[in-house]
């Protein structure tokens, strides 16, 4: 602790970039990630898996694995269907008829990587040794691995009972974009652009332990698990064992960024292990593993795309067809199709969206949720149609964009579809962006480099970062999902010496809870930030987590913060009755400072708050009965989310609470003899509210921006004709390193929220800004050249948009 | 005779400990050094040796001990990031340039990069901003973007980098 924060007063931790409490133990190597804790007899689980797209298992072969040294069992397909339920499904009839387990189930595996057999040995070596050994003979079977084809009736399906690929359909239309098309000044028409599949691949794999203890008949899972309440759910339902019985437990988590919400699907085959051997169970996945099976963000292809523009600029709205491409199972899927519809305006005032949507299987790794999930993909599409409009009508890209963003001073601002965007500043946002890069100067140097070989583009990339769902949004994909609104808990306590701990609902992978929270809680009980105690990670038999507690879809700062404050301000009312009591005052006429509860007009009478957790923990009988009956000095609060139920037949209703914005701007450098993209200057402007620590609020548009420049450039889950994964490692998936990014400017806006305990808005997740603004800043560069219709720029495909990539595909119809 | 088989006995110290311990021919240092001695510096997050999470030293020399077999370094001395801090538990400048910078978010690439930003430190070499960034690239980090990873080490370097962070009110 400083000298400034001893002497600080109370109130003052909020807002200011206070150095995180977590990274005293990360920067010791004293961290606890889920491959970190020694166990006692543990055994170690390696899965086989497919080596094919699509194939019928004809034998499995465990005789010559059991002869292998260390070999302690293993667990096959049928014995999984007999001793496990499916996981839930949340799409209705027919695709609520695929069956997804734990391994390969129906006798077929149905993507490059599936688990087939879980073997366990009594080492590392030993397990990979056996499942080397273990035969397993397959027919291969008809495959498909593009959406395009999957939909096609001459298809082979992924699921043979679901009887078609489209593992769900929708169609939204708000407003009526075919009058607008119809007699809009101009309609440009794009046949089809694809957004590449990639994803943000933790650099810690998943880890889980499994361990089940006979005298309590009590499973507990420890690793990374960002929704504890809804993993409990459904490692229940798959083991059908009582969740009363059954713990989930997370430590130190090495990023998740949403891939890793379906973790229960590999922890059940751990538990049956655990359970049938007696013995923790450890799985460490590898990288290969993860790039296989790990969870990729959603493949989406965008055909038939128009949109309606008016003379002065106006435009009036967009429509398109969707192929979702989700891979093998549908998993948290097909909530996809309703997410996008969060951010249906993107960052403009469209009065006219409509699109089919369609989630396709594929034999391909199966989807999970990856930072900017579903959003990021709906708002590349429509910033690519912005940016390309404003190129084939002639106008200013940056007016043409100031003109159609929603304005500052028309929020809360009603989308097409009912969703509110709380506040935001868009102009002043790119305004700054484009200062930051020198917006004149970059002109200047595109014109210099003219004719040198040399390139230069400049991009802009406006997105939402949408956060705090409401959960009713699965009922517009399913009517019989019984979730609505969106809650999350918190707990603050005062134990027996006075000292302080709070503990989250929410789960973290690096965005700093425990540091956020502890500034919140200090402020609202008068104490030092180092003198709240922060609980680690996450513990689903802890009291103050609820159904919806967890990371995901940018909320901490509302929903856990919220809840955090909530319960702190219980406590603090606790805290006012002890001391009341015992200062002679009323509860209203104390306050908490400075370590002490004091009466507010007279500072000299005050209670340290080791008094007061002395007379509460061991001298009740100095209180007042009706005070010491309430005070526990436990104070535990929910967040509730305002919401509403949406109306299912119009899909309209607000689906999120905040809206965070992010707008980019790039200047980039094409060589144009190897079409290699070169960033020369990159700039984010972040925009979520009330800041609570700036300091991690940077840290993480810094971490989005990496993610988008990297998958803008270097990141594909591509699959060859066999339906191979071509990146199943560091090697091929080359994740972006220092050497090859930029130093960011960073510039921020404030536009508190009128809706959220404090202003604060979610953020984290970005928005994909990045793949956003180098697309317009390639586009950009190559000018009439060709036509940028790909979220992917390789070195390859820059070179042919130079040779007229794409021109046939992009029109100005009107 | 010896066969492909049989185990090796190893003396190594380990962060100034000295340890002895029987190794099987095929097993990785990052391996022994995590499982038989709780060794949580070295972090596993490729089967490649691209990420560099598992960076240690091995008698003076960076190495990525996935990339070496625990035999190998039987005699010799490795450090790894539990030994940076002070012994009472302090954080030696670097890590407290990590800290103070938000260098580290999950936490999982951090051991790795201190280990080779230490080597940094220690070559001589002029740490301009570039220079900085060659030297990371062994060791991937999937959350900070590497921008303050770069300014934090050459915060250990002595420079003035708050000068060029680059902030901006709108």
């Amino acid at each position: 602790m400083t000298a400034e924060q001893l002497t600080r007063p109370a109130a003052t931790f909020t807002g200011r970039s206070v150095r995180r409490k977590e990274d005293d133990r990360l920067l010791k190597a004293q961290g606890e990630f889920g491959d970190d804790t020694p166990l006692a007899r543990p055994g170690y689980l390696v899965f086989v898996r497919s080596p094919y797209a699509s194939a019928r298992i004809t034998r499995i072969d465990t005789s010559r694995a059991a002869q292998v040294p260390g070999y302690l069992d293993a667990l096959l397909p049928a014995e999984v269907e007999e001793l496990t339920d499916p996981f839930m499904e949340l799409q209705p009839p027919p695709g609520d008829a695929e069956v997804d387990r734990c391994l390969a189930s129906n006798g077929v595996v149905r993507f490059v990587g599936e688990p087939v057999v879980a073997v366990v040995a009594d080492s590392r070596e030993a397990a990979r040794d056996v499942a080397a050994a273990v035969v397993v003979d397959y027919e291969p079977l008809p495959h498909v691995v593009d959406a395009r084809v999957a939909i096609e009736e001459s298809a082979p399906l992924v699921h043979e009972q679901v009887g078609t690929n489209v593992a769900f359909e929708a169609t939204y239309d708000w407003g009526d974009v075919d009058f607008a098309l119809a007699n809009a000044d101009h309609v440009v028409e794009v046949d089809e652009l694809h957004f590449h599949r990639f994803s943000s691949t933790p650099l810690e794999c998943t880890a889980i332990t499994a361990e089940y203890d006979a005298g309590t008949d009590s499973f507990t899972f420890t690793g990374g698990f960002a929704t504890p309440q809804l993993a409990v759910l459904n490692l229940v339902g798959a083991l059908r064992h009582p969740a009363s019985r059954l713990r989930v437990v997370s430590k130190d988590f090495g990023g998740s960024f949403g891939v890793k919400i379906n973790n229960h699907i590999p922890a059940t085959a751990a538990g049956l292990l655990a359970r049938r051997l007696g013995r923790p169970i450890r799985w460490t996945e590898t990288r290969t593993e993860h790039h296989y099976a790990g969870g990729h963000g959603n493949e989406r292809w965008f055909r038939n795309v128009k949109l309606a523009v008016q003379d002065d600029g106006t435009v009036l709205g967009v429509t398109y067809d969707a192929l979702d491409d989700i891979g093998a199972y549908s998993r948290y899927e097909p909530l996809g199709a309703v997410i996008w519809t969060q951010v249906a305006n993107a960052c403009y005032q469209f009065k006219h969206v409509k699109v089919r949507y369609r989630s396709v299987y594929t034999n391909k790794g199966p989807v999970h949720p990856n930072r900017g999930y579903s959003r990021m993909q709906h708002m590349w599409l429509v910033e690519r149609m912005m940016d390309l409009a404003a190129r084939k009508l002639g106008f200013d890209p940056v007016a043409f964009r100031l003109q159609n963003y929603v304005q500052p001073e028309q929020y809360p601002y009603t989308t097409v579809n009912g969703c509110v965007y709380d506040s935001g500043d868009l102009p002043r946002s790119l305004r700054t962006a484009l200062d930051l890069i020198d917006y004149t100067g970059a002109r200047a140097l595109q014109e210099q480099a003219r004719g040198t070989g040399r390139r230069i583009g400049i991009g802009i990339g406006s997105t939402l970062d949408s956060g705090t769902n409401n959960f009713a949004q699965a009922r517009l994909l399913n009517a019989h999902i019984p979730f609505s609104g969106n809650t999350e808990g918190g707990l603050v306590r005062i134990g027996a010496d006075g000292s302080i701990y709070a503990t989250t609902g929410g789960v973290a992978f690096g965005q700093g809870h425990e540091t956020t929270v502890a500034q919140v809680v200090a402020d609202l009980l008068g104490v030092t930030y180092d003198e709240v105690h922060v609980q680690r990670g996450s513990d689903s038999s802890l009291s103050a987590q609820t159904g919806f507690s967890g990371s995901y879809a940018s909320q901490f700062a509302v929903t856990g913060i919220g809840a955090i404050r909530n319960a702190a301000l219980k406590l603090v009312r606790e805290v006012q009755l002890v001391a009341a009591a015992t200062l002679g005052a009323t509860p209203e006429e104390i306050e908490l400072h400075g370590g002490t509860a004091r009466v507010i007009t007279d500072p000299e009478r005050a209670l340290p708050l080791a008094a007061v957790a002395g007379i509460v923990h061991f001298s009740p009988a100095e209180l007042p009965p009706a005070v010491a009956d309430e005070v526990g000095l436990v104070g535990r609060a929910v967040y509730r989310a305002p919401f509403e139920l949406p109306d299912l037949e119009r899909k309209y209703g607000n689906l999120t609470l905040t809206y965070a914005t992010q707008v980019h701007a790039c200047v980039l450098e094409i060589d144009e003899e190897t079409g290699e993209v070169s960033i020369l200057r990159y700039a984010a402007v972040d925009d979520c509210g009330t800041p609570i620590n700036p300091m991690i609020i940077q840290g993480q548009v810094h971490g989005a921006t990496a993610h988008g420049i990297s998958a803008a450039l270097f990141e594909h889950f591509g699959y060859d004709a066999d339906g191979q994964l071509s990146a199943a490692n560091f090697y091929d998936y080359h994740a972006a390193t220092a050497a090859d990014l930029p130093s960011f400017a960073y510039g921020n806006v404030v536009s508190p929220s009128p809706f959220t305990p404090i202003g604060a808005k979610g953020m984290g997740e970005g928005g994909g800004a990045p793949l956003h603004a180098i697309c317009a800043g390639i586009q950009d560069a190559v000018g009439e050249d060709g036509i940028v219709l790909e979220s992917f720029s390789p070195p390859e495909r820059v070179l042919r948009l130079l040779r007229g990539h794409n021109l046939e595909k992009a029109r100005v119809t009107r | 005779m010896s066969t492909d088989e049989d185990p090796h006995t190893i003396t190594v110290s380990v962060d100034g400990q000295v340890e002895e311990a029987v190794v099987a021919p095929r097993t990785l240092l990052v391996h022994w050094l995590r499982d038989a001695l709780d060794k949580r510096g070295p972090k596993i997050g490729c089967d490649t040796g691209n990420c560099g999470a598992c960076t240690v030293v091995w008698d003076g020399l960076l190495v990525k001990s996935c990339m070496v077999l625990a035999a190998q370094v039987d005699g010799g001395s490795v450090r790894t990031a539990a030994s940076l801090c002070g012994s009472d538990g302090t954080l030696n400048r670097l890590q407290q340039c990590f800290s103070e910078h938000h260098a580290l978010q999950c936490g999982y690439c951090t051991s790795g990069m201190l280990m080779t930003a230490e080597d940094l430190l220690d070559s001589g070499d002029e740490l301009t901003e570039a220079a900085v960034r060659r030297g990371l690239k062994g060791n991937i980090c999937r959350c900070t973007g590497y921008h303050n990873i770069v300014k934090a080490i050459r915060a250990a370097d002595g420079q003035d980098v708050d000068q060029d962070a680059g902030e901006h009110e709108g």
